[in-house]
């Protein structure tokens, strides 16, 4: 039985689905439907992690409301998700960070900031507020092994997190009995990277309103690839601190080309998605604290890297590195209680979809 | 965003276009690229526009060649010819083969507009030569015309009502519009009148019907009531089509009375029996594949006391046929689910066993006509017939679901309206379901109806620019009488 009125909804609404189908070329979600009769709790959470939310099939609905089927998968399959994410959260009593996920994440980056500043103007004394300059300045600010101890630990916690909620979500709505064979986690990957499912299945998804558009595909893409570019830059800064290049390095260093570029495509991106986002329909898209939370988040830690980049020839560069320092750790400490784990979890719904598809039957039951 | 049009209805406008389906859309695109100023008059809200359009979900097009959405070519004598069938001869040669000509540049036209098209939907494969399926389905279409056409520079009235036509010796002037709770004159050079059928007046379908017409389920919009087309016929306009006539479904009992659409078909007939209010079968279940045959069984309910019927499976052919999407009544024996189905135990049960009784031996196969059948049974099942013996067993009940109505008004070739004294109309035109009696006279055929609607929308929208370009607008009083 379903274990929420959310998960009814959403079994309500599927069984129409099922018997109209034309949505189908939109997503995966839809074809992912139609190899089912019945839609049992751990699915219909699998098929909630699919859907992107791109509104298409809320828009081209004839069950839309106000019609009395009140069909709107969208929304439905968004809070869906919401209580998936909490459901899986590692550890469990931590779920309820998910609730009031603005607050939460807002909190904990804030009294993340206070605690840098604090302490590391309190430990660090005067030379916190000196300009700096030259190799191994910024470890002046934050001893180098302070610094690696607390994000190495911090960032491990982050991926064990993420992981445990990775399993739980894999063993209640995954494939079951599987893993992800490699052309499982190849379809995957390439449906992720290209956000394939945000095209519509043509012109774009209908957001931030009924008009189909590429606009948030893209946009999400300038916050996902500048993530990664400057998760890129980390790693690399790291390598070169590992062979005795203590950071901060030149404009032309590969790290801080790495890391503006990346930076560049979080605040094209971050903007990009709140914008739409301030003016998108709420029917199948409502605005909800999770999602602004997390962008402001990226936002903050992309301008805070830019002012430090910027200013650290100053005397300010010390409190500014110590804001930036302590968003960075907000944000690595809220990774798995927050919009990040739809990625993931996306991710491995993706990969559910490649495995059923590779054995699905050609075609549906006839129909007249 | 905007989920009202703002609009002043005050013309003379050059083509005034009497409803925002797929025809209208199609004649509002055209007359305004024509250069005609062009309004339209959308009688549904806007979260409802569309008429029947939105529930629809393919046309069908005659083409060359396969070209990735359609699967092989579909020529004009194979067009031909299906309608020729499905109408037994009951269509107007000249307009169904330039309905079928028309066709031919759809792939080019509608994607101009902002159309998308998809392969063929799960389940509907025996239509992906012929028809092209819209991506999103008929609302997705239809959001599209409505964009391309206010991108145009159209304009949009939803929830204006035409309630009468103000023509006079086959000539138009104004209509008589409901909007915002008060009646307006609306002039215009010409129109197109693109307003559907009469298929959700029940009062009107009693006339042809009777009382039972109250048990009908209406499978499409609300909004259409045939004003419009009532108005035309008592101006004088030629009536074609036989005013008794609807395309019925069987639907689910459960649906609701308006707008249930796609969803509320049951699919599972061939796979089961089918008996009346009395427990006892009616008609030949197995006849032939039920893509041929479920346009019958609206009728065929429609003839039994109380309109209803009863579909009963047992759990074989479960996952054989589309879900339904009400749940079956199930019980796990024939006597359990009678009672469950309000009918009598001992005589459905007596019909399922004389049933399973006959039932001769043969190779069970849905994929084509199997020598399953029954023997000695009246009426027979002629396919697919295997005893119904493994619970749980499944019913449905079935209601009649109206699709649309026949009944419209004559065309030319120019769309141009004829009068029921045998010549043309000086500036009323027609497109979609309201003058697709003229190609359809009987019969259904997939598709079809977009297919009339966007041949004819387009010839109407440019002939009516056409004529508005060099024609004044016909002055005078709107008769006290005109609102009926």
């Amino acid at each position: 039985m379903a274990s929420t009125d959310w998960v009814k909804e959403a079994e309500r609404v599927m069984t129409i689905c099922n018997a109209c189908r034309y949505c189908e070329g939109h997503c995966a979600v839809f074809p992912a439907m139609e190899l089912r009769l019945s839609f049992p709790e751990q699915d219909l959470r699998y098929l909630a992690n699919l859907c992107h939310g791109c509104g298409s099939c809320f828009h081209h609905c004839q069950y839309a409301p106000p019609h009395e089927f009140n069909v709107n998968v969208p929304r439905v399959f968004d809070a869906v998700r919401r209580e998936t994410y909490a459901r899986h959260a590692w550890p469990a009593f931590l779920a309820p960070l998910f609730d009031r996920n603005a607050l939460a994440t807002g909190i904990a980056t804030a009294f993340s900031c206070v605690v840098f500043v604090v302490a590391g103007t309190a430990l660090a004394g005067p030379p916190a507020l000196r300009a700096h300059l030259g190799p191994g300045a910024f470890y002046e600010v934050v001893p180098h092994g302070v610094m690696v101890v607390l994000f190495g630990l911090s960032f491990a916690y982050s991926i064990l997190a993420l992981a445990m909620a990775c399993r739980a979500f894999w063993r209640e709505s995954g494939e079951p009995g599987h893993r992800p064979s490699l052309a499982a986690h190849g379809r995957a990957s390439w449906d992720s990277a290209r956000l394939r499912y945000l095209d519509g299945g043509g012109d774009g998804c209908t957001y931030p309103d009924e008009r189909p558009s590429m606009s948030r595909r893209w946009f999400h893409h300038f916050t996902f690839y500048g993530f990664l570019l400057c998760f890129a830059a980390t790693c690399v800064a790291a390598l070169y601190d590992w062979f005795g290049r203590p950071a901060p390095y030149p404009w032309w260093s590969p790290p801080v080309v790495l890391g503006s570029a990346g930076g560049i495509g979080l605040l094209v991106g971050t903007i990009g998605l709140l914008a739409l986002k301030a003016k998108s329909d709420e029917a199948p898209n409502p605005r909800m604290g999770m999602d602004v939370s997390f962008l402001l988040l990226l936002l903050l830690t992309s301008a805070t890297g830019f002012l430090v980049l910027f200013f650290r020839a100053t005397p300010a560069m010390g409190i500014l590195l110590l804001v930036h320092l302590g968003v960075v750790m907000g944000l690595f400490l809220t990774l798995p209680y927050g919009k990040f784990i739809h990625g993931l979890f996306r991710y491995a719904a993706l990969a559910r979809y490649a495995i059923e598809r590779a054995k699905a039957p050609a075609a549906g039951p006839p129909e007249g | 965003m905007k989920r009202t049009g703002n609009t002043d209805l005050s013309g003379p406008w050059d083509v005034l276009v009497l409803g925002g389906g797929n025809a209208g859309l199609c004649a509002a695109i055209t007359a305004r690229q024509t250069g005609a100023t062009v309004l339209v008059l959308e009688s549904a809200p806007r979260d409802f526009r569309g008429g029947n359009s939105r529930h629809t979900r393919n046309l069908r097009t005659m083409h060359p060649r396969a070209d990735g959405i359609l699967t092989g070519p579909y020529l004009e004598d194979e067009f031909w010819d299906d309608l020729w069938r499905v109408t037994g001869g009951k269509t107007n040669e000249a307009l169904a083969r330039l309905t079928i000509r028309g066709s031919a540049d759809f792939g080019e036209w509608m994607p101009r507009h902002g159309v998308r098209f998809q392969p063929p939907l799960g389940g509907t494969l025996h239509l992906g030569r012929t028809n092209a399926f819209f991506l999103g389905g008929g609302k997705a279409l239809v959001n599209a015309y409505y964009r391309a056409a206010e991108a145009l520079g159209a304009k949009v009235a939803y929830g204006a009502e035409v309630m009468d036509l103000d023509v006079r010796d086959g000539e138009f002037s104004a209509a008589v519009v409901s909007f915002r709770g008060a009646i307006e004159s609306v002039p215009a050079r010409a129109v197109v009148a693109a307003s559907g059928g009469f298929e959700a007046n029940i009062p009107w379908l009693k006339e042809s019907w009777g009382e039972v017409a109250e048990n009908f389920i209406v499978r499409g919009t609300p909004y259409n009531q045939g004003r419009v087309l009532r108005a035309l016929l008592d101006r004088g306009a030629k009536q074609v089509g036989d005013a008794r006539q609807c395309h019925a479904v069987a639907v689910d009992g459960r649906a609701p009375k308006f707008d249930g659409g796609i969803v509320t078909r049951v699919d599972c007939v061939p796979f089961g029996v089918v008996v009346n209010q009395n427990g006892e079968r009616f008609y030949d279940e197995g006849e032939d594949f039920w893509p041929k045959r479920y346009a019958i069984w609206g009728r065929l309910v429609a003839q039994q006391p109380g309109q209803i019927g009863y579909v009963i499976i047992d759990s074989k052919p479960l996952g054989r046929f589309m879900p339904t999407v009400f749940p079956p009544v199930v019980a796990g024996s024939i006597r359990e689910l009678a009672v469950a189905l309000r009918l009598d135990p001992q005589a459905v049960e007596a019909t399922v066993s004389s049933f399973n009784a006959s039932v001769r031996p043969g190779a069970f196969d849905p994929a084509s006509l199997d020598d399953c059948r029954t023997q000695g049974l009246q009426p027979p099942k002629s396919h697919w017939a295997v005893a119904i013996d493994r619970p749980p067993y499944h019913g449905y009940s079935l209601r009649p679901g109206i699709t649309f109505t026949y009944l419209g008004v004559g065309v030319d070739d120019r769309a141009r309206i004829l009068m029921a004294d045998g010549g043309p109309s000086a500036n009323l035109f027609a497109a979609g379901e309201i003058m697709a009696g003229n190609i359809l006279g009987q019969g259904y055929l997939a598709g079809l109806g977009m297919t009339i609607g966007t041949v004819f929308g387009r010839i109407a929208g440019r002939e009516a620019a056409m004529l508005a370009a060099r024609r004044p607008v016909a002055v005078r009083e709107v008769a006290s009488d005109g609102i009926h």
